[in-house]
């Protein structure tokens, strides 16, 4: 009983949420990676770009929401989720129009691209912050438990609870559904296959009647529906906060690089890595030892926390350290160069 | 005839471009003593100094080697933090109550590390070496933060209010400068040995890290420099207003010059800094120059324009790649020391990246990458129009919405938005500067 005890504590404040953020983290890795792999470039202004889209979200969700629109159980964002990407997908390929475009012609380096992300980071934080100002905003509504922690004490019988947002729960189906959507569409469909070649070999790629402009529009959609979908996702689960939003540029980038900058596959793996690394660091274990430990042998005195909440981004950095260190392709061997 | 010619091809010439750029920024800086205010005028000056600074430093490592640094705001803070721990008085409970406990845990997970690498280094690849890694780490991560834990908490329950921290060594303020760039150079250098050598982009990436680390450990960690609690009090380099006043030299000089003394004593200990500011700058300023014109300048920006090439010449282009790395954020560690000390406070929830290392990239490519005298160009332009756009910004917003009704929501909206102007600002410059003159208002020669 002690040991399911313990199991279930660590599944509720542990396995639950890392499963969930891991889940959010990926699809912001792939989006960094996708534009990576066909671009070239590590993008900056990703991050903004995740609160640029759920900044729509919210907006459309907020106005559907007067207008007495809902989803019964599911959160309305989901309603605005379409627009969000739409309004995300047409700002980014504005940016590709205005800014990347022209380096490209020129065949920049990628660290100019890097700068000029940079700039469009600056721009899009702007915007962000102007029209929804820079404080916390909470725009979940609909059921907010599928498993409640007072319910599955009355039914197991058990001492700990078990408690699954409907956040939590939401992000997970989502994340596999547009995992496997974009799965299939790189794998089966002749557009995806067309941007892996690119990606492999672009000199070949345009050899063989590639058409580069098409190629760089579809990856800069994927990416804004991508990020638009996680920031959606993390701002349901967590909160909206256009300063949280930059910050999650490490931990993304981490998880792309952790997987290898460039591999979609890698990207999945990266971002739950990170979750799991992050959220198991910075859990308190004092109670879940207590139930292993019989307290009269040894009661633990502090909280039994290996960082503080404070340092989960240290985490990340530590990680992305080890990698760069001793596997700089990352775990599945993505670029290098 | 002949003077307008002259004129005119001294406006082309690189230096009479420059003067004439410098001469515009004398000119703004005036306008604003004369019409706002001199106290105002000399802040701006100061912040303008400072800023340039910083950008010579990303210019070093920018300029000179193509060098992506997105951790400048964490180079910074750590001058910020030599600032307290030189200057500020040490606080002897704190030291008696767990001085030597932090100090002996801190040897001890450096001596964790080092045996890591030790064992990393000497014994043969494989399983033990393994299980050898894992068991040194985590042993002495445990054992060092058991120890720590208990230091830091004596530590920090002396007085909090007050102190709750270790204070610093007491020393002059002027000493923290070099000690700043110091401790930038030591973080630059782990940074650096980590990720040079790789793709361009992962030194981005690891400084954006390290820089979000070390301003996460100044604002978490009370025992070392109070937290977000913040250090007030800084000790000064300049005499304080108030003994200035009181003094009878200063009167005398106030009385002659027929300025009121109270106002003259601010403006007088303004003045005292810019004049600091500028020796430093002078000196850095020389420094960099002389090393670009050197043979270690030609090399540099040889590996900067062809890496391949500069190595089958046989330079070492990561060991010379590190080395223009720590120097850069070396200067930038002594100016954001220069910065704490103006201030007379460290505020941790102060370094924001956008203020301390975009803003400062801003500076760097509108003025001119590989030309010193462009980023202080770069440095006083952008920090000039970073300050002032927010009154003008303001004035913009309420002449634009001056026609809706006092009370609409729309209007106070917009009204109180103007200060996110200023990003959108910045952005357009930076990319408008990338895209239409690459190599800004004073190009590399």
């Amino acid at each position: 009983m002690e040991i399911l005890n313990a199991f279930v504590l660590l599944a509720n404040f542990v396995l639950v949420p890392a499963i969930a953020y891991g889940s959010q983290l990926a699809l912001g890795a792939l989006g960094v990676t996708l534009i990576y792999g066909i671009l070239r470039f590590s993008n900056f202004a990703h991050g903004d770009t995740m609160a640029f889209g759920t900044m729509v979200v919210i907006l459309f969700t907020w106005w559907f929401q007067s207008m007495g629109l809902h989803l019964g159980p599911l959160p309305t964002a989901l309603l605005a989720l379409p627009f969000g990407i739409a309004a995300c997908a047409v700002f980014v390929l504005g940016t590709d129009r205005l800014v990347y475009r022209f380096y490209r012609q020129q065949k920049t380096a990628p660290v100019i691209y890097v700068i000029a992300s940079v700039g469009v980071m600056f721009i899009l934080n702007g915007i962000v912050r102007f029209a929804i100002g820079t404080e916390d905003q909470q725009f979940a509504d609909g059921a907010r438990f599928i498993v409640k922690a007072g319910e599955f004490k009355r039914m197991t019988g058990l001492d700990e609870g078990l408690a699954i947002k409907a956040s939590q729960a939401l992000t997970v189906v989502t994340a596999v559904l547009v995992v496997a959507a974009l799965f299939w569409f790189l794998n089966r469909t002749r557009t995806g296959k067309s941007m892996r070649a690119y990606s492999d070999n672009e000199d070949l790629a345009l050899l063989s009647g590639i058409n580069p402009d098409r190629v760089v529009a579809v990856t800069w959609i994927l990416a804004a529906t991508m990020a638009t979908i996680a920031g959606t996702l993390y701002g349901l689960d967590k909160s909206f906060k256009p300063f949280t939003y930059f910050q999650l540029l490490l931990p993304i980038f981490a998880s792309a690089i952790v997987g290898g900058l460039g591999s979609p596959l890698g990207a999945i793996a990266g971002g739950f890595v990170i979750a799991f690394s992050e959220v198991m660091v910075t859990y308190a274990y004092k109670k879940f030892l207590a139930y292993l430990v019989p307290a009269d042998w040894w009661a633990p005195d502090s909280l039994m926390q290996l960082l503080a909440t404070d340092y989960k981004f240290a985490v990340s950095f530590i990680i992305l350290v080890l990698v760069l260190l001793f596997r700089p392709t990352g775990l599945f061997a993505g670029k290098s160069v | 005839m002949s003077g307008n010619q002259t004129s005119t091809r001294a406006a082309e010439t690189p230096k009479g471009r420059g003067l004439l750029y410098f001469a515009i920024m004398a000119v703004l800086i005036v306008i604003v003593g004369q019409f706002q205010s001199w106290n105002v005028a000399l802040s701006i000056l100061s912040l303008c100094l400072i800023s340039s600074i910083m950008a010579l430093g990303v210019n070093i490592q920018w300029g000179y080697a193509g060098l992506f640094n997105v951790g400048v705001m964490g180079f910074a803070a750590l001058g910020g933090l030599a600032t307290v721990l030189v200057s500020m008085p040490p606080v002897p409970a704190a030291w008696a109550a767990g001085g030597p406990g932090v100090l002996a845990s801190l040897a001890m997970g450096a001596i964790t590390i080092c045996g890591a690498i030790f064992i990393y280094r000497k014994m043969p690849k494989g399983r033990l070496r393994g299980f050898a890694l894992l068991a040194v780490c985590l042993g002495g991560y445990f054992v060092t933060r058991h120890y720590f834990g208990i230091s830091t908490d004596a530590v920090e329950s002396v007085d909090p209010a007050l102190t709750g921290y270790l204070g610093g060594l007491g020393l002059p303020v002027l000493l923290a400068w070099p000690v700043g760039g110091l401790f930038a150079g030591l973080a630059a250098w782990v940074v650096g040995k980590i990720s040079l050598g790789l793709r361009s982009d992962y030194l981005a990436i690891a400084t954006l890290g390290i820089s979000e680390i070390i301003v996460a450990v100044m604002k978490h960690e009370d025992w070392l420099a109070r937290g977000v609690k913040n250090v007030n009090g800084l000790p000064r380099p300049v005499p304080y207003e108030i003994n200035l006043q009181q003094a009878e030299w200063f009167l005398e000089l106030a009385a002659k010059l027929g300025q009121d003394p109270v106002t003259f004593s601010s403006i007088f200990v303004k003045l005292c800094y810019v004049l600091l500011f500028t020796v430093v700058l002078l000196g850095i300023l020389w420094l960099s120059e002389r090393a670009l014109h050197s043979p270690w300048g030609r090399m540099m920006r040889a590996i900067r324009d062809n890496e391949v090439s500069a190595a089958a010449m046989g330079k070492n282009v990561t060991a010379r790649h590190l080395q223009v790395f720590v120097l850069g954020s070396i200067v930038v560690g002594i100016a954001g020391a220069m910065l704490t000390t103006l201030d007379g406070q460290m505020t941790p929830a102060s370094y924001q990246p956008l203020r301390f290392t975009f803003l400062i990239w801003v500076m760097v490519i509108v003025g001119g990458s590989g030309n010193n005298w462009g980023a202080v160009l770069g440095g006083f332009v952008i920090w000039f129009f970073w300050i002032e756009a927010e009154p003008i910004g303001l004035w913009l917003m309420e002449t634009l919405t001056s026609a809706m009704p006092e009370d609409s929501s729309l209007r106070a909206h917009l009204v109180d938005s103007a200060a996110h102007m200023r990003l959108m600002t910045m952005g357009a410059i930076l990319l408008l500067v990338l895209r239409f003159s690459p190599r800004g208002l004073l190009p590399e020669r």
